[in-house]
């Protein structure tokens, strides 16, 4: 079991034919994920090794029956490529594509909402999800990965995702599912749409959460791990030190005022019963712990 | 990228949005030619970012150009909380009946454009947050939707504005929402939004944001670019492209990804140190970005000990490593290297590094082994500097 993507998924890459998008859809393809197509009005009727490309997304879906779209186009068109996956048919679109304007997120975060609420919307500047031995949408090297569960991994940055994982790997522990919501101002997953995904699938028997400064997202995450969610939880937040009204290289990643320090994200999170680590190393550490009492 | 006064005042006018006429002045002489191109009473006001201008003597009322020219004079070159004025903004004074606030920003938390409007102007809204929250009247507004009049109309009467302002207020924020979003900024702010003893509404300051990210769609942001105050560590960092935050300690820092340079930060503290720098080299780290990042944290003096953090995921150990040993053949040092290297192939990587060890390149295989060897090896350097 996992969350969101598993083996049955079929994914299409939109910007397939740009170099990012070219090099992460042959390489999830090689990890195993079903990638069935890719889209560039300017290209289609041509292939990338082998994989279709079409002119829309309403296209790829209808010869290929894709589920999923990973969206690599350049930031200037993404608020048009999500509506047109959105408005294509598949149910769940990925951004991998980072220096999208607020303004653009914010407006088409709320369309899907009011328009295509089946709609799942990870990023837009996230590392992509990985259900490990399954498939493998988005950047993550997929090779760190050990499948198999019990930790549901969700993270608000990609080189500590990695690390969480790779470090798992390490201890001969397994991930179900490992989702990169992103660090930017209006992310289309938060932590608690992960964590209730999290609750409700019964392979995930503890969850790892990688926050950082900024936002209150970690607070209402902490909120729902109190409230609801029966698995033990282990988190790191990167940040401690940042100074406030610094954006630390993410959009999201701002101080402002006494609001997004990482010390009150830690408080409510140790509120919430969650053991909270003060580097990535000791987050694997308490997570192999808590999975050994499992 | 956050704007002067003068310039979120341009800004503003792009939308019709009333504000005073003016000009700017870089020299004492200019700003008596402004002044009196305005017509008097004009004021003088400092151009900097940062709040409080008025209670350090930036803000000055003059009168006639023998006052202007004493105003200016005072406040050119004056420092407030660390920033040196270099600028005045020199505007027609306007009779102020009453004082009120206004801004749109967003939401993070809902995923909504937010409207705040307030009767109580002219002083710090975070003041005024903290002392009389209902002071303040909030709107969420669906960005797909964008403001209505009705809505505005909604704000204004929820603030209790003046009965004689609702209307020019209502008529202010329509454009102002209009800036916000066709603008793409982060925060647009009027503070103090006034009424006029002749029922005029009109902006009397001006603090806009804008967003970085939207800076394809915008060039003639190039000239706010250009006056951007960075130090100039920053200013060079800029121009390679790197993710670079300035700091005041002493181990400078490089590390691939926004999130693992934070916890690197994070642990040279928890190691007792103070890190120089935030840097943030990206998913790569070939030899050009490690030459270009390596020479930033060359340029800070105050560097002592230099910490490399990196994890390879698709990137392989060795390919940081050879990137690493190939930057420090073109860059000459100051300080010493700590470098730790994890992830895919980080064995291999290591055993790169290891050919090249001395007491100046170390290696070390965890974060916080790696913090603590830097952190030792700044303190040293600062003693013997």
């Amino acid at each position: 079991m996992s969350i969101w993507v598993d083996r049955n998924t079929r994914v299409i890459y939109q910007g397939i034919t740009g170099s990012a998008g070219r090099f992460y859809a042959l390489r999830n393809q090689a990890y195993g994920t079903q990638v069935v197509g890719g889209t560039n009005p300017k290209k289609a009727g041509t292939d990338v090794e082998g994989i279709p490309v079409f002119a829309t997304v309403k296209e790829a879906v209808a010869q290929t029956g894709a589920t999923a779209s990973c969206i690599f186009v350049p930031a200037p068109g993404v608020e048009s490529a999500v509506m047109e996956a959105a408005e294509g048919g598949v149910t769940f679109i990925a951004v991998i594509t980072e220096g999208v304007p607020a303004q653009d997120e914010a407006r088409f975060y709320n369309r899907l909402k009011q328009d295509y609420p089946r709609v799942r919307l990870l990023g837009p500047n996230c590392p992509g999800i990985i259900t490990p031995g399954e498939c493998n949408i988005g950047i993550t090297a997929g090779e760190i990965a050990t499948p198999g569960g019990p930790v549901g991994i969700v993270s608000r940055s990609g080189t500590l995702t990695y690390q969480a994982l790779y470090e798992l790997t390490q201890k001969g522990i397994g991930v179900t599912t490992c989702v990169g919501i992103g660090g930017d101002p209006v992310p289309g997953t938060t932590f608690i749409d992960a964590l209730q995904a999290f609750h409700a699938d019964s392979a995930t028997r503890a969850v790892m959460l990688i926050g950082e400064i900024g936002g209150s997202e970690e607070e209402k995450g902490a909120a729902f791990i109190k409230s609801t969610l029966r698995k033990p939880v282990a988190a790191y937040i990167a940040g401690v030190t940042a100074p406030a009204g610094k954006k630390m290289g993410h959009a999201g990643a701002i101080i402002s005022g006494s609001r997004g320090t990482a010390q009150a994200k830690m408080e409510a999170l140790e509120d919430a019963g969650v053991r909270v680590a003060i580097n990535p190393t000791q987050a694997a550490e308490m997570m192999a712990e808590l999975v050994r009492s499992l | 990228m956050d704007l002067f006064e003068y310039q979120g005042k341009q800004y503003f006018a792009r939308w019709e949005i009333s504000v005073s006429p003016g000009g700017v002045a870089d020299t004492v002489e200019e700003a008596v030619t402004q002044a009196d191109r305005a017509g008097y009473p004009v004021v003088v006001k400092a151009q900097v970012q940062v709040g409080g201008r008025g209670k350090a003597g930036g803000i000055k009322l003059a009168n006639n150009a023998d006052e202007a020219r004493h105003h200016a004079g005072n406040i050119l070159g004056m420092d407030i909380k660390g920033h040196r004025v270099n600028r005045v903004w020199v505007e027609h004074a306007s009779d102020i009946k009453h004082e009120y606030y206004a801004s749109f920003t967003l939401d993070r938390a809902a995923r909504l454009h937010l409207g705040m409007v307030s009767a109580k102007g002219g002083v710090e809204i975070e003041q005024v947050a903290e002392e009389d929250p209902s002071a303040i009247a909030r709107l969420h507004i669906d960005p797909v939707q964008g403001l209505t009049e009705a809505d505005a109309r909604t704000l204004v009467e929820d603030a209790g504005l003046h009965e004689e302002a609702r209307g020019g207020a209502v008529e202010t924020l329509m454009k102002l929402y209009r800036c916000f979003v066709e603008g793409d900024a982060d925060l647009v702010e009027i503070n103090p939004l006034i009424l006029t003893p002749e029922g005029q509404v009109h902006a009397l300051d001006a603090k806009v944001s804008l967003d970085n990210n939207a800076m394809f769609r915008h060039p003639e942001w190039a000239e706010y670019a250009a006056t951007e105050v960075l130090d100039e560590r920053e200013t060079l960092a800029r121009s390679k492209g790197l993710q670079y935050i300035g700091l005041a300690g002493s181990v400078g820092i490089i590390a691939n990804g926004a999130g693992l340079a934070m916890s690197t930060l994070d642990v040279v503290n928890q190691a007792g140190g103070q890190p120089a720098n935030f840097l943030d080299v990206g998913g790569g780290a070939s030899a050009e970005v490690m030459t270009n990042a390596l020479e930033v944290i060359n340029s800070d003096p105050n560097v002592r000990a230099i910490f490399i953090n990196i994890f390879g995921g698709i990137t392989r150990g060795e390919e940081v490593a050879n990137g690493i040993v190939e930057a420090l053949t073109r860059v000459q040092i100051n300080s010493p290297i700590v470098i730790r290297i994890d992830g895919t192939n980080a064995e291999q990587g290591r055993a790169i590094l290891k050919e090249h060890e001395s007491d100046r390149l170390m290696s070390r295989p965890t974060m916080l082994d790696a913090a603590r060897t830097v952190v030792e090896l700044a303190a040293r350097g600062a003693r013997s500097a």
